[in-house]
């Protein structure tokens, strides 16, 4: 096994292109694992700590360049306010150990369905910016990233350079249901956020399909629901029937498995229950928001 | 001798600082949490080879053919044998029934069996080696329950048996059977008002010491093999290695190295064998350490078992009878199962006054892994599955469910379903009473003026519920463990202690080949020592094999036995130590004649506290030395037809309450507190003995609600051997462990104490499950209870 260490992000895109097989490592929280275990023995390993530019990020107007080996302790801690969603999900990742050394480009590269910031990455709204030496950068929207399991839009000579978050224009929430209260892969996830410049929501689920999915289903009924009864200006309670039928809409975008894990069945179930809870934590916020600006 | 319930009175040393009673620290502490201490896995010889075993990658299959040649033609390969290249006859080995073959011949019988091992000058070398030699099986139907075990055309497991239990069981695929029959439940079921009965399931829990199986074989001039080695009883070890290196014992040495935790898991042999043939074939020392994936197949797990209760009780609230079968699957060989078969029978009604039973636990014999001694041992299957029955009793009488325990726990003089009677205290009542009357925890503490504090709510970080669905589950739940080796076993430890002066100071040293695997025997040795010598200073030589047997670290026993074996040879060096002042100075005082002497601060004093001589004196270059066995006081066999017998030494109880905290929804559990109540009979280091309850107590609420080896009825084959999936708890999993420690000595232990390692471990696990069941209503049949169980979508 060869170990490749570029000194820059030019000299990176020339390794890859020369190693196409040559796998990225960052933090190496999910290759050492392979490597360890023996899953996996590639021909080349391709490290990236020395790239300084991918630890860095960039607040715009409308959203946060953020390196792909920003650590997921960095988004807890310094964009809670700009990427809540991810901000949340981060924190469920592993331990802090691992949180200091993973970061979302691992995630995306991994592009396993239990990733812990896809359902963040699809409810937010994202876009993946990727590179290679023969045709330079191209940005690849979040929805078509993912294209199968544990497989991603990448050509085998691109690398992951940043991911371009929306940042939030309202409020956003994650919930991910393991077996312990910490340090667990996700049995499954979901993301909420709600964007009250366009009038939509937007969904994401880890860890119950093939792929982290969007529940596309339930976002137009819950979109359409919200415009017709005036919600996002009278700012009225969702009623239960609402939440119950966006619960299901999401339940129902599940296609999950029985693993050792936990059952489809469970699963299926506690996508619709952390809908609905999502749902009811970040309208409430929306409304108390509302509140705030009009008594001001 | 103390007086049983009265708290032990220490009079020898008891001006001695750090003594006996005292919260000393442990010497590895530090080292261990800084990262510093040398783990069996940290070993290094110059030199040295680095062993791998093939393991069997079905359950149960004939071995048609294995091609070593690609592996042996590898570079930087030393060795490879397999069964045909064993060196002697003996080729088998085991705790009780030599059924393991050192490796497979012919056939295996479990997923993760050793079929070959490898040594190669890097272990990366070694496992390539060992994936490229090729193993031709042809697979058998594999037994996996009661039913295909015992089905009329079951495959036998092991064919030709010829061990000391076949003759009385029923079929060759059962390990042991152990009937009790105690008074006429048939007739004191008629009295019964209230009936319940109840089947149960216990999940197989892994023992998930830190620590994997690791070891260095270094071989030696004289033909022999010195081992350094993490295990839990050096000289049974020994035993079992010899034959098969075809060494007479005293050549092959054995030293105990960093001991990364055991809880039963170290009882059985894992690379120690491999490692010497290994390093004999090679001339090499050669090192094996097993990574995690390979430690969930290396060593036996806690029997996993279905168990089928009735209880009867009169309206007034009195137990009438119980009838009860508990079915251990014990894997593919047999390792502790005989022994756990007793202690799930014997123990099997709990710490309660029933005269009428019919009992029955077998184990089997199938494919699944192996399972052995994990702390608790058959008592914490039964405990889940009584305590599940006392509460279905209570709410059927319409009782509260401590009470209901009250009017039926056993105390000093009760008779055990063996016919053995309970001769020191027996608390039980008392501990109930005192668990319960601990504070609640306050209610919904996850509150705050900033919105919900998830990290008091089930889901924790992961943000699953701000309040939503939390219900609030209290249960209470009492167990019954024996302390050291049962059923007529010889239990004896072994000391050597020694007393000089060094450096104008009076020294003991303390040898014993006690495994110290965490529970701190360490400190408690010296302690006894400080304590018996009136010595400051106490070394404690490493253990090994250059002194007799003390037995195993397992069954509560090391603190009594082992440390018995040092109080008592301590208290022989001593008279020693005094005659020797006698002869020097008895003319001097007439005290040395007349008076008790006691050795206190350096110094033969009198009881009265008059000091007669300082022991540099009485010592000067003479150094005292002597080894002793010490054997607590002998038990008996069980009667094969009636279980009847006086089987066990002394008896440890626990009682737990539990504050859960569940998400009924998503069926996500917090464990808020776990308060305990034991009777420890002397505390000897009150801080280790906080430390074994809060530690056992986590073990029991991991078996509760997340720990479990799950193999797939379908192929045998184990599909959660990993940290990743096989969970254990992590500090936001573990609630606060308040401790309740009562010392009512028993006349017949050193000091009065009482083991205490596994009892917590018992009582926890059903505590919890009585909490979730209070919360959610929800029957729940079987531990661990995951999030499916309480959602209805299993």
């Amino acid at each position: 096994m060869d170990f490749l260490r570029p000194a820059s992000w030019e000299e990176a895109l020339a390794a890859k292109a020369e190693h196409p097989t040559a796998v990225p490592i960052a933090g190496g929280t999910d290759v050492m694992v392979e490597i360890n275990f023996d899953h996996r023995r590639p021909e080349y390993l391709l490290d990236l700590n020395r790239v300084g530019d991918l630890y860095e990020w960039e607040t715009g107007e409308d959203s946060v360049r953020l390196g792909a080996s920003v650590p997921y302790s960095t988004i807890m801690e310094q964009l809670r306010a700009e990427l809540p969603g991810l901000a949340l999900a981060s924190h469920t990742v592993a331990s802090p150990q691992i949180r200091n050394r993973g970061g979302v480009g691992g995630n995306l590269g991994t592009a396993s369905p239990a990733g812990d910031a896809h359902p963040a990455l699809l409810a937010a709204g994202a876009e993946v910016e990727v590179a290679s030496a023969a045709r330079g950068t191209r940005m690849i929207p979040i929805d078509d990233f993912y294209t199968g399991v544990k497989r991603n839009a990448l050509k085998p000579d691109e690398l992951i350079r940043a991911v371009h978050v929306k940042k939030a224009d309202g409020p956003q929430q994650y919930s991910k249901v393991g077996t312990r209260n910490a340090m667990v892969i996700a049995v499954c996830a979901f993301g909420l956020a709600l964007h009250p410049e366009t009038r939509t929501v937007r969904t994401g689920i880890g860890s119950a399909a093939p792929t982290p999915v969007r529940a596309k289903a339930a976002e137009e009924f819950l979109d359409a629901a919200l415009a017709e009864g005036g919600f996002w200006d009278n700012g009225k309670i969702i009623t239960p029937s609402v939440a119950k039928q966006f619960a299901d809409l999401c339940a129902a975008a599940c296609n999950p498995i029985d693993d050792v894990r936990g059952t489809a069945s469970y699963r299926r179930h506690a996508v619709g229950v952390m809908a609905r809870r999502t749902l009811t934590w970040t309208w409430e916020s929306y409304r108390g928001a509302r509140h705030t600006e009009g008594a001001a | 001798m103390p007086a049983n319930g009265v708290p032990t009175k220490i009079t020898q040393g008891s001006g001695t600082k750090g003594g006996i009673g005292e919260s000393t620290l442990r010497p590895d502490g530090t080292l261990k949490v800084t990262g510093e201490f040398a783990y069996s896995s940290d070993m290094w010889h110059e030199d040295m080879l680095w062993g791998q075993i093939l393991r069997s990658t079905v359950a149960h299959a004939e071995i048609v053919s294995i091609d070593t040649a690609e592996a042996l033609a590898l570079p930087g390969v030393y060795a490879v044998m397999t069964y045909d290249d064993l060196p002697t006859e003996v080729k088998h080995y085991g705790l009780e029934i030599q059924d393991t073959p050192v490796l497979a011949h012919g056939k295996v019988r479990h997923h993760g069996e050793p079929v070959a091992i490898v040594a190669a000058d890097h272990p990366e070398t070694a496992r390539r080696a060992a994936a490229k030699i090729k193993v031709e099986y042809r697979e058998l139907p594999v037994i996996t329950d009661e039913k295909s075990a015992l089905g009329p055309d079951a495959v036998l497991v092991h064919e030709h048996r010829d061990d000391h239990h076949i003759g009385h069981v029923d079929h060759p695929n059962i390990v042991h059977r152990q009937p009790i029959v105690r008074g006429d439940a048939a007739a004191a079921a008629a009295r019964a008002d209230v009936i319940v009965k109840g089947e149960y399931t216990f999940g197989m829990q892994d023992q998930a010491f830190l620590g994997p199986e690791s070891g260095l074989a270094v071989p030696e001039e004289d033909g022999g093999v010195h081992l350094y080695i993490a295990t839990q009883w050096l000289h049974s070890d020994l035993r079992q290695i010899a034959p098969v290196l075809g060494l007479p014992e005293r050549k092959v040495r054995m030293t105990l190295s960093g001991v990364g935790g055991a809880f039963g898991g170290r009882e059985d042999l894992s690379m120690q064998i491999h490692a010497c043939l290994l390093a004999l074939r090679t001339g090499k020392p050669v090192k094996i350490v097993y990574n995690r994936f390979e430690s969930f197949f290396g060593h036996v797990h806690r029997h996993p078992a279905k168990l089928y209760y009735e209880h009867g009780a009169t309206r007034d609230g009195k137990l009438t009878h119980v009838r009860c079968r508990i079915v251990l699957d014990g894997g593919a060989y047999a390792s502790a199962s005989p022994a756990v078969v007793g202690n799930a029978s014997s123990l099997s009604i709990g710490p309660y006054v029933v005269d009428d039973v019919d009992i029955e636990a077998i184990a089997l014999y199938t494919n699944n892994p192996p399972c052995g001694a994990m702390r608790g041992f058959g008592a914490v299957q039964a405990c889940f599955a009584y305590e599940a029955q006392m509460d279905k009793l209570a709410k059927e009488l319409g009782l509260d469910p401590v009470e209901f325990r009250q009017r039926n726990a056993m105390e000093q003089g009760t008779i055990m379903p063996t016919g053995q009677p309970v001769d020191s205290p027996a608390p039980v009542a008392e501990l109930l009473r005192r668990v319960k009357a601990m504070p609640l925890p306050p209610e919904r503490q996850w509150e705050s003026s900033e919105g919900a504090d998830v990290r008091q709510l089930p889901g924790g970080l992961s943000n699953t519920t701000h309040g939503e669905g939390v219900v609030r589950g209290i249960g209470y739940a009492v167990g019954i463990k024996n302390v050291g080796f049962s059923e007529g076993f010889d239990d004896y430890s072994t000391a050597r202690v020694r007393m000089e002066v060094i450096a104008g100071e009076p020294v003991a040293t303390v040898h014993t080949a006690m495994a110290e695997v965490g529970q701190g025997g360490v400190t408690v040795h010296a302690q006894i020592a400080r304590s018996e010598l009136g010595v400051a200073q106490v070394t404690i030589h490493p253990a090994d094999t250059q002194v007799g047997s003390a037995g195993s670290t397992s069954a509560s026993r090391q603190t009594y036995v082992t440390g018995g074996a040092v109080k008592n040879a301590c208290e022989l060096v001593r008279e020693r130590v005094l005659d020797i002042g006698r002869r020097k100075f008895g003319s001097y005082h007439p005290a040395w004649a007349t008076a008790e002497l006691l050795l206190e601060g350096g110094k033969v004093v009198t009881d009265g506290g008059e000091v007669l001589a300082d022991l540099v004196d009485v010592l000067e270059d003479e150094a005292v030395e002597l080894e002793e066995e010490w054997r607590h006081r002998p038990t008996e066999a069980f009667d094969l037809r009636t279980g009847q017998g006086n089987g066990h030494v002394q008896y440890s109880f626990a009682a737990h309450r539990a504050v859960v905290e569940v998400d009924t929804e998503l069926g996500l559990v917090k464990v808020i507190e776990l308060a305990c109540a034991q009777d420890v009979g002397k505390a000897l280091n009150p801080l280790s003995v906080v430390g074994q309850i809060q530690g056992g107590t986590t073990q029991g609420l991991g078996v509760a609600v997340m720990e479990e080896i799950i193999v797939d009825p379908k192929t045998a084959k184990v599909r959660n051997p990993s940290f990743t999936d096989y969970l254990i708890p992590t500090i936001l999993d573990t609630p606060t462990i308040p401790v309740d420690v009562l010392e009512l000595a028993d006349e017949h232990a050193p000091y009065g104490l009482r083991g205490i390692g596994e009892a917590p471990t018992l009582s926890s696990t059903p505590a919890v499950l009585a909490a979730i069941r209070n919360a959610t209503g929800l029957e729940l049949n079987r531990t661990p209870v995951r999030p499916e169980h309480l959602t209805g979508t299993a």
